[in-house]
């Protein structure tokens, strides 16, 4: 058994609370891992982001850009013989880095989930060719895949005006409440 | 005697299901030819659909990303919209898992539904069923709506993808599961289903948009995989899931992608082609008349 010291100790549990999820029944058999279709887009695989956790390394967590990649399709959950929601895990991961004000090492993926935001908190549905071009203008990436934006355009995958809902205190009262 | 036929007959007109119809953003703004042909194929076998009233987006995997608070309560509202005692069907795979996933949890955490009841105003329904579209496939029997149903789809050799619809997180895995149904439902029309391994990877959703590279690369990988394998066409049941193998793959000649209920529809005989296939992006129509499909379609 780890003894953790008291910081480290008060990391692991924080998470544990937040996601309500006990990783530390990781067996760290590596099923996770094996299945993650993203894995070569992370700096840790899923199976060593729970091991950070367990021992409650803080910084070399929240700063690691798995937590980011990681889209939570819940590949690994499903193959993980104890069960542990990983995805869960790594939202409260976000959360953290988020409220601790650390440098997002993909921006660009944190840029595309405020645009989604943004278009819900206006419309209270995603309006997707808003979300792609002020996505785009955040980024400074507008040449890149243009082909792609354009042949979705004429195929009319992109609807020009967002779909909207009629209780808009609704919505507002989400954003608000939080 | 005369009973045995009064049943049969009856059971060939079957009562008309009713469900409430959560569309989710992709089939309402971009997957179009999804839901034309969804309603078409529910309306052929005489279920009703109702269009949950002015319901929101489920939060997508952003608000769960960055922000629990907002991704809590955009779940919640929905469930509040929804009417009592007809079932709530969802035809996307992730806006059912975050949809469901509330769910549960708010029936089995008191102070949640508190919480719940207070924001909305109303009583949580302890009695309330969600279900995703295939669902509705176990509850329709095709055979009564349609003669000779062998014959429909001509052996075409299809590719069936479930994307993560089959992953579902722990606290849902008591759920049931839907791996087969693709295979059995298509199979029952005529179509051949094969096996490809790649039928419940990921399509990477909106790494898509932020991450291309890797996308392309998983995306190719399940297109390369499905036609080795002898595929004619991959068949997704996810409306996300058909625009990023549509969009992402980079491969010489892809086989088509169709929607589930597109060649659902199609099978049945309720045929408006001319309103979903312009919106493919590789285009399915050269496949469908050499294969002697498209004369399904009116």
């Amino acid at each position: 058994m780890i003894n953790l010291d008291g910081d480290h100790q008060a990391f692991a549990e924080e998470i544990k609370v937040r996601s309500g999820i006990n990783f530390n029944t990781c067996l760290q058999c590596r099923s996770c891992t094996n299945g993650c279709p993203f894995l070569e887009g992370m700096d840790y695989a899923p199976n060593a982001v729970i091991r950070l956790v367990q021992l409650g390394l803080e910084d070399q967590v929240l700063q690691c850009s798995a937590i980011w990649v990681c889209v939570g399709c819940n590949t690994c959950c499903s193959f993980c013989p104890m069960a542990i929601d990983i995805p869960a895990v790594m939202d409260s991961l976000r959360h953290k880095a988020l409220e601790k004000g650390i440098k997002i090492p993909e921006s660009d993926i944190l840029s595309f989930h405020t645009e989604v935001l943004n278009t819900v908190k206006k419309y209270g549905r995603t309006h997707k060719l808003e979300i792609m071009m002020r996505y785009k203008l955040k980024t400074m990436d507008l040449l890149s895949d243009m082909g792609v934006g354009l042949k979705m355009l004429k195929k009319r995958k992109l609807d020009l005006t967002p779909s909207k809902i009629q209780d808009k205190k609704a919505i507002e009262k989400i954003f608000r409440e939080k | 005697m005369k009973k045995f036929s009064e049943k049969n007959e009856a059971s060939r007109r079957p009562e008309r299901l009713k469900f409430s119809f959560f569309p989710g953003c992709s089939l309402k703004t971009s997957g179009h030819e999804n839901t034309l042909s969804l309603l078409k194929f529910c309306d052929r076998v005489n279920v009703e659909l109702i269009e949950l009233e002015d319901w929101n987006c489920c939060g997508s995997s952003s608000a769960h990303s960055v922000d629990h608070a907002v991704a809590k309560m955009l779940s919640m509202r929905n469930i509040s919209l929804a009417p009592k005692g007809i079932p709530l069907m969802i035809a996307c795979p992730s806006c059912l898992i975050r949809i469901k996933s509330m769910y549960l949890k708010l029936k089995k955490d008191n102070a949640l539904k508190c919480e719940y009841e207070e924001l909305w105003g109303k009583p949580f329904d302890e009695d309330l069923e969600i279900i995703h579209f295939f669902e509705i496939l176990n509850r329709v029997r095709l055979e009564d709506h349609i003669d000779h149903p062998k014959e429909k789809l001509k052996k075409l050799k299809i590719a069936p993808y479930y994307g993560c619809m089959l992953s579902m997180p722990p606290d849902l895995r008591f759920e049931k599961s839907y791996y087969g149904i693709i295979e059995k439902t298509l199979g029952k029309l005529g179509a051949d289903p094969i096996f490809f391994g790649y039928g419940a990877r990921c399509c990477g959703t909106y790494l898509s948009v932020a991450k291309p590279k890797i996308a392309q690369k998983v995306v190719n990988e399940i297109v390369l995989k499905a036609m080795e394998a002898g595929a004619e066409c991959i068949v997704t049941a996810c409306s996300m899931c058909h625009l990023n193998l549509e969009i992402r793959c980079s491969l010489e000649n892809p086989i088509p992608i169709l929607h589930f209920s597109e060649l659902l529809s199609m099978a049945l005989g309720a045929g408006d082609k001319k309103k979903w296939f312009p919106r493919h992006l590789i285009d399915p129509v050269p496949l469908l008349e050499k294969r002697g499909l498209l004369t399904l379609l009116n």
